[in-house]
């Protein structure tokens, strides 16, 4: 008996989470999984990415995901095709993917790192990251987390503050540019592959 | 993964799971009973389908019937061709669906009755559904041409249009072919899986030439006049192929210049035209396209040779209770390619599994994102969002959205689209296979 009614209810969660709004009003937009669903063929099933360099997306929070795609959609953040989609929606469907990914839990796949690198880039990230990336890069309160993120994207964004084709705030600035002059990019690749190796 | 995706799906979920055990009521219990899924071919179509039924609804049985133990992936194996990727590169295995929970058939369909909801295999296998899903992909119109057939594309003269052992068969050819050789490729009529392929399969192939064999030609012998994302191909063959110049490695002859193409000549190695012939030493015609063999047999087809669908369901026009979704399917304005069919996909199975269980399937969504990769730090891509049109009955890309890289992208970008096309393709095959 017990085994039935579970049954039944896993049934109705799938239904609910896919196709909720059977009719009505709420059917005149896509649910919240059958918008983010198309998103896993670049980031990866659920939003956690395979990489080397499509960034995982999964457990982002709302905020960060939001200025993101305004951002994209606006041309402020500079993107090869993701402002082409991120174009593709309207804000209310933004809203509901940013909660969508924002409760998913983030697969953090093994990347291929120097260990060398790794234990330079554990000390610099201390001196250097930590205090807007904190908890080791896990928590990432409106920005993007830095832990497991695929290694290719992480670099790409570095690129991009430095090259003026991300703005970015003050102290960031500050902190970044701290870490290159005193150390360079090999700082960077340290700090880097230091975030790649995370679990 | 896809073990974890199922967790955290149910997790997500989990308190709405009472208020919906209480609305579905006991009617869903007893539809419970008999909800078969029979799946015909385990390409991005047909796995994505057996792959997201697993997760939308566990108590849907899953069968999935495939001929081959292996599935190489069309994407991707240009760069086969290349010599950047190797076979294994591009191989995938059904043990991840296995894992999900499909029932997995290495079997070949020969027939399905769409009034008794059978399906029957060469094995002599017969297996009922109360829903089937048929994703063929595509197959070729030999008979519009002399002197090409199966084997001789098989043996001699591939088209390597679907991946497998005639992509390995013409990397072969490629690797033997004198430096000085010429290339001759017929590129097909529309419509045709996957648009760009053909062009940037020749870009690819004059990255390798331009390394190992700088004295050879390509030749593009084209049924059209124009083709997929022409502006950046045309900039990226001038800037490393020499393109429009006396020295050029590749020559593309549009469609009216051609004339019709009417063959081969096997013995002399040339294509055949109404005016002309072109010979190659290596020769890889690309035919005209149709519906896989299945989707004639089971009567799916209308007479332009593809299958007519519901685009929000994918349930054929021909046949009630068959979903034709992926290369086969006429899924106006939806390109044939793989993330199209990965997109359906999951579109079809949200139909499936709201159907099985007396529901209204919900608003679809749809993405196509297709990368071309034109020599080794450039590459370019082509998007669009795509919402269902029920006015014009088309599945059209939203307004002011999507389109193609830019032409005047930065050397960094091209650099850029090339790791995220290896991304996508990583990323798209778990999602596909699990």
């Amino acid at each position: 008996m017990s085994h039935e009614i579970s049954k039944a209810k896993l049934l109705a969660v799938g239904l609910l989470a896919w196709s909720s709004f059977s009719n009505g009003a709420l059917a005149e937009m896509a649910s919240a999984e059958t918008l983010a669903a198309p998103c896993a063929g670049c980031h990866g099933p659920n939003g956690s990415s395979y990489g080397p360099a499509t960034p995982t997306i999964a457990g982002i929070t709302q905020d960060y995901f939001l200025s993101s795609m305004n951002d994209y959609i606006s041309g402020e953040r500079k993107s090869t095709v993701m402002g082409r989609i991120a174009k593709g929606y309207s804000a209310e469907e933004i809203k509901v993917m940013a909660d969508y990914f924002a409760k998913q839990k983030i697969v953090r796949f093994p990347q291929e790192v120097d260990a060398a690198l790794v234990e330079k880039g554990r000390k610099l990230f201390q001196n250097y990251c930590e205090k807007c990336h904190e908890d080791d890069g896990y928590l990432a309160d409106g920005i993007g987390v830095m832990a497991g993120q695929t290694k290719q994207y992480l670099h790409f964004m570095v690129n991009d503050f430095f090259s003026g084709d991300r703005e970015w705030s003050k102290k960031q600035k500050k902190k970044m540019q701290a870490l290159m002059d005193d150390h360079g990019q090999e700082g960077y690749d340290a700090v880097l592959d230091y975030m790649a190796s995370k679990k | 993964m896809t073990k974890f995706n199922r967790r955290s799906f149910l997790q997500l979920t989990g308190a709405a799971a009472v208020t919906g055990a209480a609305v579905m009521g006991a009617p869903s219990i007893a539809k419970a009973a008999g909800k078969k899924v029979v799946i015909v071919g385990g390409g991005p179509a047909g796995a994505t389908v057996a792959n997201y039924l697993r997760m939308m609804d566990m108590s849907i049985e899953v069968t999935l019937i495939e001929a081959n133990k292996n599935y190489y992936t069309c994407f991707m194996s240009n760069e086969v061709l290349g010599g950047k990727r190797s076979m294994d590169g591009i191989r995938q295995d059904y043990t991840g669906l296995e894992k999900a929970g499909v029932k997995v058939v290495y079997d070949m369909v020969t027939g399905i009755d769409g009034a008794k909801k059978k399906v029957m295999t060469k094995g002599g296998q017969t297996f009922e559904y109360d829903r089937c899903v048929v994703a063929p992909g595509v197959d070729f119109k030999f008979d519009k041409y002399e002197g090409l057939d199966a084997e001789v594309a098989e043996t001699k003269i591939p088209h390597a249009w679907k991946a497998g052992p005639q992509t390995a068969l013409l990397r072969k050819q490629i690797e033997a072919m004198p430096d000085g050789g010429v290339f001759t490729m017929v590129a097909p009529p529309n419509p045709f899986r996957c648009p760009p392929g053909p062009y940037e399969r020749v870009s690819l192939i004059a990255n390798y030439f331009k390394k190992h064999k700088p004295k050879s030609k390509i030749l593009i012998v084209d049924h059209k006049d124009k083709f997929s994302k022409q502006g950046l191909f045309t900039q990226a063959w001038k800037k490393f192929y020499g393109f429009g110049t006396d020295n050029s490695m590749i020559d593309w002859m549009k469609g009216t210049d051609v004339g019709t193409i009417t063959g081969v000549d096997v013995d002399g190695m040339a294509v055949t035209t109404d005016f002309e012939e072109y010979k190659g030493d290596v020769i890889n015609f690309i035919p005209a396209q149709k519906a896989g063999p299945i989707a004639f047999a089971a009567g799916l087809t209308d007479d332009t040779g593809w299958c007519p669908v519901d685009k929000v369901s994918f349930e054929s026009k021909m046949v009630p209770g068959i979903h034709v979704l992926g290369d086969a399917a006429i899924a106006t304005k939806m390109p044939k390619s793989g993330y199209a069919a990965n997109s359906q996909g999951k579109v079809t199975a949200s139909a499936i599994a709201a159907a099985l269980n007396g529901k209204t399937q919900g608003v679809p969504s749809y993405v196509n994102t297709c990368y071309s990769i034109a020599a080794d730090d450039w590459a370019f891509s082509v998007a669009a969002v795509y919402k269902y049109d029920k006015e014009q009955d088309i599945i059209a890309g939203v307004k002011g959205a999507g389109g193609l890289s830019p032409m005047d992208a930065s050397a960094e970008d091209r650099k850029r689209e090339v790791a995220y096309a290896y991304s996508w393709y990583n990323n798209i095959c778990k999602d596909i296979w699990g």
